[in-house]
């Protein structure tokens, strides 16, 4: 130890390596904790897509359906609900579906679904998260003479129409939220994945 | 045996000197010898009531977590237990959830002192920035808090502010989930919150506050008259080389802070025994109400020291533009040292642009905050918000073309302090 130089080149060598190591072990030792607040396999598994069968639904019937947590309805709209939707535009809060956080991008259109008929929504009123029933049939209701299909919540008199758009006038600010699905084949629906978008 | 016990006392200080010299300077160069400007105010209270308060909540929260159970089964039950059934459960739970707005109401008259009297401005930035810290740090803090009991509001709330992060593009919807742990607020989520609020959280704030409390006693503290009393002359009735405007802090703001502590303690034991929630204010009447994740409250809105912050963000209708907007509001502050290019720092010494610009920054804060607690559906208060938005912003756009153009036109500064002998 009677050496009196500092080797400057040992020093620079010993703490750039410990630098780079440490560093790469440090972000390293990072992944398990960030990973650990992902949702965990149990949250997952609660969460998971759901798969619906439609092969039995019939032109004006509703079946529902659970995905995490959230009753989701299927409905299969008759012709006349279908063409009736055009003509309510004016009495709609947010008619083409500008909002675009109640749908998918590939909801945002004319029938807010993938197929025309098929239309999946989450049954929650946008309004307080009471349960809307569905009043399919054209025919005159007692909230509404002229009433062209759709669902009225019983809660607070919010309306929609058979593509779950509210009406202006009600307490729902917003239209009924459609969430992420895809078909499988033509009787199949997955509830929670869309096509392309985890 | 006044003399045994004053030779005991003797003993034991030797026998701590010997084993730790530095020990003795540093406690009297933070605490009985810390020369502070003679002419301190009322204002200047608020730094150690802003202690005082951080003592009641961490002493009051240790005792709440021994009867509190973390989970989103139990949360909420755990609380109503120590509402009723605990012995004084009532009172410490009321001491902390109260105490968290009388923290605010503390930091906020604090803020305000350091820009009314310039003590933000060199050499105190660090001092200025690390505060920032703690009120950033303090804001995540009361939130995580007040998801813990699990009520409507717990739920909602956690459920809004959580979705703030899902407007950031690309990484927005898979950060929320990591954020919440599920796909909605849930047990992991409260579960989580727990060990922030509890332990990681408090750990930074006492480290940023003692960061806080070294930085200024570096640079000393500033005084209503914004007169830097280490330039001015030296040597005072206890010490040659201290400043002659400046007394040591004991006895002198001892008795002091310890009297107003005593005053400040009587209005909030008033508040605790008689007006706990503040009808609403400190505890929304919703968090009464177990969260039930199939019901929405009538109107979500965040306890009262987060709604300016909050108007800001509703009266953006870009919901990605409006997060940014507040968080803005918030991080604008951080450059409020280098915005002001003035010199003088007292507002009593500088021009009356800056008097009335922080007179309108001030109006604006209060005005927003009784915005944002309101039901947000008056599209007349929409307006009046936005225009208070945007003369929040004002302030900061004003001050460095305010002082950096020289329009400002400052009064003399006097050479000492104004109350000196």
């Amino acid at each position: 130890m009677a050496n009196d130089g500092v080797d400057k080149g040992r020093r620079r060598f010993l703490t750039a390596t410990t630098a780079v190591v440490g560093g790469a072990g440090i972000a390293m030792a990072a992944v398990p904790f960030i990973r650990s607040w992902e949702p965990s396999a149990q949250a997952k598994t609660a969460g998971a897509p759901v798969e619906a069968d439609i092969s039995k639904l019939e032109a004006g019937q509703m079946v529902i359906y659970e995905w995490r947590g959230q009753p989701v309805w299927i409905i299969r709209r008759t012709r006349a609900q279908l063409d009736a939707l055009a003509g309510l535009d004016s009495q709609l809060r947010d008619p083409k579906s500008s909002n675009t956080d109640q749908q998918p991008a590939f909801a945002q259109n004319e029938y807010r679904s993938l197929k025309p008929d098929v239309l999946v929504l989450v049954g929650l009123c946008t309004h307080l998260g009471c349960a809307p029933k569905l009043h399919a049939e054209l025919k005159p209701e007692p909230f509404d003479a002229d009433w062209k299909g759709g669902f009225f919540c019983p809660c607070h008199k919010s309306r929609f129409d058979m593509a779950g758009r509210v009406y202006s006038g009600v307490p729902a600010p917003t239209n009924l939220v459609v969430p992420p699905y895809r078909f499988i084949d033509d009787n199949h629906i997955v509830i929670g994945v869309s096509e392309g978008v985890a | 045996m006044a003399n045994a016990f004053s030779r005991a006392v003797n003993g034991v200080q030797e026998w701590f000197n010997e084993r730790a010299p530095s020990f003795g300077p540093f406690y009297r160069k933070h605490m009985t010898e810390y020369y502070a400007p003679k002419n301190f105010n009322i204002w200047y209270i608020f730094g150690v009531l802003a202690i005082v308060v951080l003592v009641n909540q961490i002493v009051t929260g240790i005792f709440l977590t021994m009867h509190f159970k973390p989970s989103a089964a139990e949360a909420f039950n755990s609380v109503e237990y120590i509402m009723r059934d605990v012995e004084w459960g009532w009172l410490i739970r009321y001491m902390h959830s109260t105490g968290a707005s009388a923290f605010f109401v503390v930091v906020y008259i604090h803020m305000f002192r350091g820009i009314m009297y310039g003590s933000y401005k060199k050499p105190r930035e660090l001092v200025w920035v690390l505060g920032m810290l703690i009120y950033l740090v303090l804001m995540a803090e009361a939130f995580l808090g007040y998801v813990l009991p699990w009520g409507q509001m717990s739920f909602w709330g956690a459920k809004v502010i959580i979705s703030l992060f899902g407007a950031i593009p690309y990484i927005g919807g898979a950060l929320t989930e990591w954020i919440m742990g599920d796909y909605l607020p849930s047990d992991a989520t409260l579960n989580r919150f727990f060990a922030l609020h509890v332990i990681a959280l408090p750990l930074v704030l006492l480290l940023l506050v003692v960061l806080h409390i070294f930085a200024l006693h570096e640079v000393g503290s500033n005084n209503p008259d914004g007169v830097e009393i280490k330039k001015g002359p030296k040597g005072n009735r206890w010490s040659d080389k201290a400043p002659a405007d400046g007394i040591p802090f004991h006895p002198y703001f001892t008795v002091k802070d310890t009297f107003y502590t005593g005053f400040f303690l009587i209005i909030c034991s008033f508040i605790l025994f008689f007006e706990p929630t503040a009808g609403g204010w400190f505890l929304e009447h919703d968090n009464f109400i177990e969260a039930n994740r199939l019901v929405t409250p009538e109107h979500i809105k965040p306890v009262w020291y987060y709604t300016p912050f909050y108007a800001m963000l509703r009266v953006v209708p870009d919901k990605l533009f409006g997060v940014i907007v507040m968080f803005g509001a918030i991080l604008v502050l951080f450059f409020l040292p280098w915005l002001d290019r003035g010199k003088v720092k007292s507002w009593r010494y500088r021009g009356t642009g800056f008097r009335i610009a922080l007179f309108v920054l001030g109006v604006c804060f209060v005005w927003l905050g009784k915005i944002g607690a309101g039901p947000g559906t008056d599209p007349v208060e929409t307006i009046i918000g936005r225009i208070l938005t945007a003369l929040y912003f004002g302030f900061f756009a004003f001050l460095p073309a305010y002082t950096g153009l020289g329009w400002e036109k400052t009064k003399p500064v006097p050479e000492r302090v104004t109350t000196h002998d």
